[in-house]
């Protein structure tokens, strides 16, 4: 039985605090017995007592200091509590770590993660279940990277923290927490074959049906990745249709050469997100496409997104809200010509 | 694996920069000393001013006029290894900390031997240890963390940060001093309070005492009214090094006032207000300290270097536009092993 993603997490965290003395951590709520809000800092405050910076509820302050600190040599590991908080730290981000590396001529760099649980479909209201990345799009020098259960998180993680000089987002989804990692070994992934490409944050890419035939690609990250290859197994069953998952962990820069080469060899396209559309991923990886891709393309391609509404705290309003496998399968549906349907060609 | 070396390497080769050391090597006996420095910032500012009418500037400044005794003050007394975040109102605090008149120049008129190759300019510097960053009370935390850094390495460091009285309005201030006080941080506070926050004069903005604001964090606090650089060299001299010897954080006010204008053209304070603050000019102050032969040497001298500062400065290129790829790309870490 596979590692769940929290599991992943933790463990990394261990493993490169005990390996390098530079990471220090730093949120709210971190100390045994709690271990911070969704566990992923558990046992790291009785193994690492000096490094392990539990703060006051003060996001903009102390995004700040793991900023000077980053400067100051150290790598700081962030916790935001629930993504949501993050806004709060905005100016941090936008106006001070992400421009300095750049804004100083190079003189320094800003080594910094912050890790922030983003994501619904827990019932945690409104300013607790957003999915919020989307609004850093577009900071130049703020990286931002979401796991997801095909990649190995707690590598990714340690990646951002030990081995980049950026300012780094690390997107994690708190319903993903309890999920078991789903490795992908020998180019398979269970059912499915698997690629992934190479790179610090890699893309990958999966199929029922191998990489011969594919009808359609369906992109998403995050939290939408298990949902995409759900619908892409109903499509599969209920249409007999081809669809290919491609699902990045570099956000921004948005890593685009997967997603070009299935949409080169599948001709339609749907792009997935767990935010409200405007302004975000979607469009983003619409407008990225490259020309031999877009060239490929044979009907619009379709955006899936979360209502453009506050998410509720009610269940079934929550749901209605937040895309979920049947909207994936509806806009995959709409955007499929029918007529070329393998079931009425029999 | 190229990535992990990478950021294994200790620190960036960075110019070892100490205030100190340089102040004690300079020659002359110590009120000149203060006064070359001081005639260096008001005449760096007052030919930028110029500049900018002359339209060989664009943008916008914020001169130091009046408040010199404050850089010369308290950076004099910082050494290698301590380091400096400050705000708009850098230029003073800059040339006493580096003493580069001409790549200040240079950044100012976005040339590429500017002190960040023209990609900040006045409000956005950064000089082995000096950083300046023109968000108002955005650049605490990174004071802080830059202090904590120190610690943490066990470096006998200080951190200090500038700030004014208009920025005891931002909230991240207090969230700083209140995390400061409680993990022990060795950063020193300096709130230059010139009466004025832009065109807002303090008492619509500050309600309450600014050094009990300190206190209720448990930070130690004092001030000194007084545009006197020596006596604000001699506050200073023993509270730097309080602040290093006790790693504890520290507020210390300066009652001062702005001779110029908040940045350019938009002083609408009462004439007479600033007219009866001119006998507190540090300039004179220090001048009267120095023979009249000893300043006239220093400011035949500063008027030298300030124009070949200017000259050379103007005569650089501008920054070539082949640097404008996306730093994410470059910074990307290697495939892993």
């Amino acid at each position: 039985m596979s590692q769940t993603v929290l599991e992943s997490l933790n463990q990394a965290m261990h493993r490169m605090m005990q390996e390098d003395e530079r990471v220090h951590l730093i949120g709210e709520d971190l100390l045994d017995p709690y271990g911070g809000a969704f566990k992923v800092s558990r046992g790291l405050s009785t193994a690492f007592e000096d490094r392990v910076w539990t703060t006051p509820i003060s996001e903009a302050g102390f995004v700040g200091v793991a900023i000077g600190m980053a400067m100051g040599g150290l790598l700081p590991v962030v916790e935001i509590m629930f993504g949501d908080f993050v806004l709060l730290a905005a100016d941090q981000l936008i106006n001070h770590g992400a421009k300095y590396a750049w804004m100083y001529n190079e003189k320094v760099d800003v080594p910094l993660v912050v890790r922030l649980p983003m994501g619904g479909r827990r019932g945690y209201g409104p300013t607790h279940s957003q999915t919020l990345e989307k609004h850093f799009l577009g900071a130049p020098g703020l990286a931002i990277v979401a796991t997801n259960p095909f990649v190995d998180s707690g590598q990714l993680l340690e990646t951002a923290t030990r081995y980049d000089r950026r300012p780094v987002l690390f997107v994690e989804n708190k319903k993903m927490y309890a999920r078991r990692q789903r490795p992908i070994q020998g180019g398979r992934c269970e059912a499915m074959a698997a690629r992934i490409s190479a790179g610090p944050y890699p893309s990958v890419s999966l199929s029922f049906g191998g990489f011969e035939t594919a009808d359609l690609t369906l992109v998403a990250y995050g939290g939408m990745a298990e949902l995409a290859v759900e619908a892409a197994e109903r499509l599969l069953i209920e249409d007999e249709r081809y669809c290919e998952v491609v699902v990045p962990t570099s956000i921004q820069p948005l890593e685009m050469d997967a997603i070009a080469q299935s949409v080169a060899r599948s001709g339609h396209l749907v792009v997935a997100e767990e935010s409200p559309g405007a302004g975000g991923f979607s469009a983003e990886v619409i407008s990225a496409l490259p020309a031999a891709a877009w060239a490929a393309l044979r009907a619009q391609p379709q955006r899936v997104s979360a209502l453009n509404l506050p998410i509720a705290n009610s269940t079934a309003l929550e749901a209605a809200t937040l895309p979920d496998v049947g909207d994936l399968l509806e806009a995959m549906r709409r955007v499929l010509p029918a007529s070329s349907s393998r079931s009425a060609t029999g | 694996m190229v990535a992990a070396e990478r950021k294994g390497q200790p620190e960036r080769d960075e110019e070892r920069i100490d205030p100190r050391a340089r102040f004690a090597q300079m020659e002359g006996p110590h009120s000149e000393k203060l006064y070359a420095q001081m005639r260096l910032i008001r005449r760096f500012e007052e030919q930028l001013l110029e500049r900018f009418d002359r339209g060989l500037l664009v943008g916008t400044t914020h001169a130091y006029i009046g408040q010199e005794a404050d850089a010369v003050g308290v950076i004099n007394h910082l050494r290698a290894g301590d380091v400096v975040f400050s705000n708009h109102r850098c230029h003073g605090h800059y040339l006493v900390w580096g003493d580069k008149p001409e790549a200040l120049a240079a950044e100012l008129m976005g040339r590429s031997g500017g002190l960040v190759g023209g990609r900040g300019g006045s409000q956005h510097i950064c000089d082995g240890g000096f950083y300046t960053n023109g968000i108002q009370g955005g650049i605490v935390p990174g004071a802080l963390g830059l202090s904590l850094a120190k610690k943490v390495r066990g470096e006998d460091a200080v951190a200090v940060v500038f700030i004014g009285d208009g920025t005891l309005g931002q909230g991240v201030l207090y969230e700083c001093l209140n995390m400061a006080s409680l993990w022990g941080a060795p950063l020193l506070v300096v709130l230059e309070d010139n009466g004025w926050a832009q065109s807002t004069p303090s008492y619509r903005e500050v309600a309450g005492s600014m050094l009990e604001r300190a206190r209720a964090f448990g930070l130690e606090a004092g001030e000194i009214e007084s545009t006197d650089a020596e006596a604000i060299y001699n506050h200073f001299e023993g509270i730097v090094e309080e602040v290093r010897q006790s790693v504890r954080p520290r507020l210390e006010v300066i009652h001062t006032y702005r001779l110029c204008h908040h940045s350019r053209s938009d002083d609408h304070r009462p004439a007479e207000e600033i007219e009866a603050r001119r006998a507190d000019d540090p300039l004179p102050k220090q001048r009267q300290r120095v023979s009249e032969e000893r300043a006239a040497a220093i400011e035949q001298a500063v008027e030298r270097r300030l124009q070949q500062a200017f000259e050379a400065a103007e005569a650089q290129p501008q920054p070539s536009v082949d640097q404008l790829d996306d730093p994410l790309l470059r910074g990307m870490p290697g495939p892993q092993s």
